[in-house]
């Protein structure tokens, strides 16, 4: 059984420019101790989907419209807000992009730490101080005992994420959410952090979201991935598999247009044509069809649903059986 | 002795700001070296290369050499000419002749002037165009050479998409028929899908204006792309300059090496089976750079030497150098 469910999750936002349905239709599952990769670029509603899960949705101007999200047994949207606070930070952890913004500034970094163990436990400040300590060691924080006594702008961004992450690992969550862990840090720093995420996730069997716009991350640490255009998942399955036979036009066109370390250099990029699509001003048809080499006139007119491909791959394109080309070949040039 | 196809020396270039402290009487209490003694050369038509992480004084080495920021030591020439002690208006002419494309397409251009205004600026600045016909046909030209379609020069910079505005902002950097483009992180801050676009877009033009640049960014995988060759940097310094193919064939500095570990190759068969080499620690405070060599504190391979001794830039042929004592004999 799996440890989470989201079944057909859709969250709308409501603009000046009308409703804009920022994830539509979403589902995946989730099994204990697996790290799914969540795909997107701007606007493709990684984060949004993420945020919908923990209810961080800020309503209004946002709404969960339908849909479920299982986790544990128990569909998080049912619960009351008393139920729902209990589970974030102890069942749940979530881990931001920018560690400055959702550390406060005015308390030590302990006392943040060990904030949830003390609400969530009921354990006793003092032992949760203690317990502060070990989980920086934990995070390979040197000088554990006085850095609990640090403040949040005393670290560097590498160190303020490993706290973000002391901070997750805190009650045992069976599931963090990290929404681009590394973005704002440095090369070898974000290849420390991941590492480490990915280690202590694994020692503690918890599984992981992982939302990011850099395929390498994904192709290093994810066992699963969904990739998201336009406010759905276009394609899901084992990251080996869709790396290997990508089955949708968007997928494939993002793996061509990027640069390899491990490629011949110097060859043309093969760019995905025109930008990412307005999520007020979708096409009645497939999202990705203005962009897409591929598109007939279906593409345009009828929406795609996510079905099954292969064994466990799933693919949004009306084409997909004719998509199974490996990316080596270059396709598209 | 340069090769008449140098476009731009610098040599042991320092910038170095200073911190100051007390609230009555500022005193000077030291100094940020963010450009530490750095020396190359551009040739006509190449790419290099400037990467390394934030501190490592790659934006402030592209300032520099543009005179944006004051130059504390160092020599700067450009095609043949010693700028480093130039003023503002001796600048002028120069800056006709070398230009930059920054990083962050929606803060560079000013958000009140259209596309045609924003572009054709520089033409009117150093009085270019003889008059509006000439103007109006010298606009829709270089919106034709970055891609972008001549109604769209009476629209405003938050009409457009990202990789649209970085377009209107090579246009307007193109304006004046530049020698020398500095691309500062041109492409980090576009969605992975329009990165490719741009950085072709560079490409094109470097081939049909015969175009020199060079490119600052953090990703190891763009820059080996577009680059010809490639200065890594760190904390200030060069510590290793090498033509592309044999940098990341035979990365010889262990922070190159220790860069190129650190990116993941999109490829899970690929990941699962490269050695996984990460470094600890983070870069240094640029005010109290560490004594001997800079990188040591999180060098894998230190030795007793690095603690105290500052390893020079040494010639390996074949156009690489290196600054690291492992290559000492």
């Amino acid at each position: 059984m799996s440890l989470l469910s989201v079944r057909g999750l859709s969250t709308e936002f409501r603009t000046e420019r009308g409703v804009v349905k920022a994830v539509d239709d979403v589902s995946f599952d989730l099994a204990a101790g697996e790290t799914l990769a969540i795909v997107g670029e701007s606007g493709s509603g990684k984060s949004v989907t993420a945020m919908s899960i923990l209810r961080l949705i800020p309503d209004p101007p946002g709404k969960i419209s339908a849909g479920e999200v299982v986790f544990d047994g128990r569909d998080l949207l049912k619960l009351s807000d008393e139920e729902i606070r209990a589970i974030r930070g102890d069942r749940i952890a979530m881990i931001f992009q920018e560690p400055m913004s959702s550390l406060n500034p005015s308390l030590t970094v302990g006392l943040q730490i060990a904030e949830p163990i003390n609400l969530h436990r009921k354990t006793p400040w003092a032992a949760a101080m203690d317990m502060a300590v070990e989980l920086l060691e934990r995070v390979r924080m040197s000088d554990a005992r006085s850095r609990v006594k640090a403040y949040p702008h005393q670290f560097s961004g590498g160190m303020r994420q490993r706290a973000m992450i002391a901070m997750a690992l805190a009650c045992q969550p069976q599931l963090i959410i990290a929404d681009e862990p590394t973005t704002a840090l440095d090369v070898t720093v974000q290849a420390q952090i991941l590492a480490l995420l990915k280690e202590v996730t694994r020692a503690a069997n918890s599984a992981l979201i992982l939302i990011t716009h850099d395929l390498g991350v994904v192709a290093r640490y994810a066992d699963r991935v969904c990739v998201m255009y336009g406010g759905r998942i276009v394609e899901a399955g084992p990251a080996r598999e869709i790396y290997a036979r990508p089955r949708h036009p968007y997928t494939i066109g993002l793996m061509a247009s990027v640069p390899r370390l491990d490629q011949e250099a110097g060859s043309r990029l093969v760019p995905i044509e025109g930008s990412p699509p307005n999520l007020a001003n979708l096409p009645p048809g497939c999202a990705f069809a203005p962009r897409c080499r591929r598109a007939v006139d279906i593409c345009r007119s009828e929406r795609p649903p996510l079905v099954k491909s292969a064994p466990d791959h799933l693919s949004a394109c009306h084409f997909h059986a004719q998509l199974s080309a490996p990316v080596g070949s270059h396709v598209g040039t | 002795m340069s090769a008449p196809d140098t476009v731009l020396e610098v040599k042991d270039l320092k910038v170095h700001f200073p911190v100051l402290a007390g609230a009555v009487v500022r005193r000077q209490v030291g100094s940020v070296k963010a450009v530490d003694g750095v020396s190359f050369d551009v040739r006509r038509g190449e790419t290099l290369g400037l990467v390394g992480e934030s501190g490592c004084g790659k934006s402030t080495t592209g300032l520099a050499i543009l005179k944006m920021i004051d130059i504390t030591s160092g020599e700067v020439k450009f095609e043949g000419e010693n700028i480093s002690s130039y003023d503002r208006s001796r600048m002028r002419p120069i800056r006709r002749r070398m230009q930059m494309v920054y990083q962050d397409p929606f803060g560079s251009l000013n958000p009140r002037m259209k596309v045609s205004e924003i572009v054709g600026e520089p033409l009117e600045v150093h009085g270019m165009a003889s008059d509006r016909a000439a103007y109006d046909a010298r606009v829709a030209s270089l919106l034709d050479m970055v891609g972008l379609l001549p109604d769209m020069a009476d629209r405003y910079p938050h009409e457009f998409s990202g990789g649209q505005r970085q377009r209107i902002g090579i246009a307007r950097a193109l304006a004046l028929d530049p020698a020398l483009i500095i691309c500062d992180e041109p492409v980090s801050a576009l969605d992975v899908s329009i990165q490719a676009q741009v950085v072709n877009l560079f490409q094109e033009l470097q081939e049909r204006l015969g175009l020199t640049y060079i490119f600052i960014a953090h990703d190891l995988a763009v820059v080996r792309h577009i680059s010809h060759r490639i200065a890594v940097m760190y904390l200030g310094r060069i510590v290793e300059i090498a033509p592309r193919g044999e940098l990341y064939a035979k990365p010889l500095h262990p922070y190159t090496q220790a860069l190129l570990a650190a990116i993941p190759i999109p490829d899970p068969e690929v990941e699962a089976s490269r050695p996984q080499q990460i470094i600890t620690g983070e870069v240094p405070s640029a005010m109290r750079p560490p004594p001997g060599c800079r990188f040591h504190t999180r060098c894998p391979k230190v030795m007793e030497v690095c603690r105290s001794v500052d390893p020079s830039m040494r010639d390996r042929g074949g156009g690489r150098a290196v600054a690291c004592h492992l290559y000492d004999t």
